[in-house]
């Protein structure tokens, strides 16, 4: 029956299983009921919660903003976290010192360099706009308009993850082939052709892993949100994750915040599993 | 490499580096300040913009209605993020040297079911075992209390030793624990003495993970404690929404950075020996 094999498997598989499953399967339960501040405790009401779920516009509206949040900031990061990782990559002088210094912000706590972050954003008394105006540009109301908190929550994002991006990426490019650039040079490419034509599809795999990863992480914002803008103004920035926190832990509608938190897991799966499919299919150019 | 290329390459590393560090720097500046250097706009420059004081600096360690105490949450922030990685090490690495040595079956369930089993957590928002999380701890007594903060961010960092390290097992070849073996050694001998010295740099990669990922974790600490167990981002948050000056606010964030900006500086060590590249992926 228990082998050795089954000591290394089993303790980690039974602790995370008695952590995680049991929660998962209560939250299931629990959203079919009407469990509220007046009611606390399991009845059933079937799937009421889940077509209040389907009729909250203000739910869909937040899964909207999330994409269009995370498309962004997603590919921002990628972006520059290539540019900065084929910057370093060939002899640069002082590369360790950039290397070490961009790894520095994926280090920091987020909800603790947000509120840095919201000292900066201050529409008075912080350095942005203060900078900002060195090059004639008027104040920009930077949290306490829809849009300026918008890209304010996306600025934090690109700050503090872009590392991420630049480490995996420069973790590749060191990894790569010689033969290739070779060959290449040898047909005289240029410099623009051969990063095109060899360093961008060989660098394919690791960038879809490093953007499937950031994806991930990107559909569970809330820290920066709820200390940058407490959602706000209004609902500009209010996330899913922090929509259903407003409606669990605030309202305490402990049922149909645990609707809302099962329709938002079961779409984040679908939609990323979704994702990571096209992206192997436009930048491999085959399935799987 | 042409010259317009390399002004526009240094350029380009300048202005992100500035980037980069710009946030730290005015932390280091605002918590020098005072209420007037604060209120009078944007200042940079200490002794020519403002004059220096040190009363964010010393109202962090000063106990007591004047002071905000950084000591105890620092503290508990350690305990907590260092236990649960410590545990998560241990029994991550024993799982996915199983996963990557030997085949299980169950049913329909196989090895790379059990290894997206443990990797897919990461997909898990937080906001989903939130509410759970919170009855379960009170059913069993450890809401607000460490222990169960270490419970919890088990589930959160065993997924990411698992995922770091079956990915390094992968990469060590086989034929090594089965020389092992040969040589007389049980398969938790070939693991202890022959697999674990080889794996140093698998393990350094997947505890820096975890504590990366435990020490900036606010959003359990923030549901699952209330004022007898506080956290440093539960801490600072608190701090943020009560009227709390700039000062004492940078001060504070500087100090909860610090621990992990050194661990940036040892990640740098072994990625330019190149022992990043094999473990990360």
């Amino acid at each position: 029956m228990l082998q050795p094999k089954h000591f290394f498997l089993l303790p980690a598989l039974l602790t995370l299983l008695a952590i995680i499953i049991f929660p998962l399967l209560f939250t299931v339960r629990v959203s079919f009921s009407s469990w509220d501040v007046y009611q606390a405790g399991l009845d059933y009401i079937g799937a009421r919660n889940y077509l209040r779920v389907f009729q909250d516009t203000r739910f869909w509206e937040s899964l909207l903003r999330l994409s269009v949040m995370s498309a962004i900031s997603v590919s921002l990061q990628y972006t520059l976290g290539f540019a900065l990782a084929l910057a370093v990559w060939k002899q640069t002088k002082g590369g360790r010192l950039f290397r070490v210094l961009f790894l520095v912000p994926m280090m920091t706590t987020p909800v603790v360099m947000s509120v840095i972050w919201r000292t900066m954003f201050h529409e008075s008394l912080g350095p942005v706009n203060d900078l900002l105006s060195v090059f004639g540009i008027a104040p920009v109301p930077w949290l306490s308009s829809a849009a300026g908190a918008f890209a304010s929550v996306i600025i934090v994002e690109v700050w503090q993850w872009t590392p991420f991006m630049f480490l995996l990426l420069l973790a590749g490019l060191v990894s790569l082939p010689r033969e290739p650039y070779l060959a290449a040079a040898i047909d005289g490419a240029g410099p623009w052709r051969t990063f095109w034509q060899v360093t961008f599809p060989l660098m394919a795999p690791i960038s879809i892993g490093a953007l499937v990863i950031r994806l991930i992480e990107a559909s569970k914002i809330m820290d920066t949100v709820y200390v940058l803008t407490s959602g706000g103004p209004g609902t500009a920035t209010e996330t899913p994750s922090y929509y259903i926190y407003i409606r669990g832990l605030r309202d305490f509608q402990v049922g149909y915040s645990a609707a809302l938190s099962i329709t938002y897991l079961v779409l984040m799966i679908v939609s990323l599993t979704i994702i990571s499919k096209l992206l192997m299919r436009f930048l491999i150019g085959k399935d799987s | 490499m042409n010259r317009t290329y390399l002004i526009v390459k240094y350029l380009f590393l300048l202005a992100w580096s500035t980037f980069v560090v710009f946030p730290f720097l005015w932390a280091l500046s605002t918590s020098f300040k005072d209420a007037n250097a604060v209120t009078s706009g944007a200042r940079y420059i200490p002794w020519l913009e403002f004059e220096p004081s040190t009363q964010g600096w010393k109202s962090l360690f000063t106990s007591g209605s004047q002071g905000i105490n950084i000591v105890t949450p620092f503290l508990n922030s350690a305990t907590v993020t260092l236990t649960a990685s410590a545990i998560s090490l241990v029994l991550g690495t024993l799982a996915a040297y199983g996963l990557s040595r030997y085949q299980f079956r169950a049913g329909f369930v196989k090895n790379s079911d059990i290894t997206f089993f443990f990797i897919s957590q990461r997909i898990m928002p937080p906001i989903v075992l939130a509410i759970p999380f919170f009855l379960m701890l009170r059913e069993i007594g450890a809401l607000d209390t460490i222990l169960g903060l270490v419970i919890v961010y088990i589930a959160l960092l065993l997924p990411i030793a698992v995922w770091v390290m079956i990915d390094f097992f992968g990469s060590i070849p086989k034929e090594l624990d089965e020389m092992a073996m040969i040589d007389g050694c049980t398969p938790a001998g070939a693991f202890l003495r022959v697999i674990l010295p080889n794996s140093l740099a698998g393990l350094v990669v997947a505890g820096m993970f975890c504590l990366i990922f435990g020490w900036n974790d606010f959003f359990f600490a923030f549901t699952l404690t209330f004022t007898k167990t506080q956290l440093l981002p539960v801490a600072i948050v608190s701090l943020n929404s009560s009227v709390t000056p700039w000062w004492s606010l940078s001060a504070f964030a500087l100090i909860s950075v610090t621990p992990l900006a050194l661990v940036a500086i040892l990640v740098e060590r072994f990625m330019s020996r190149g022992s990043l590249s094999g473990a990360i992926r």
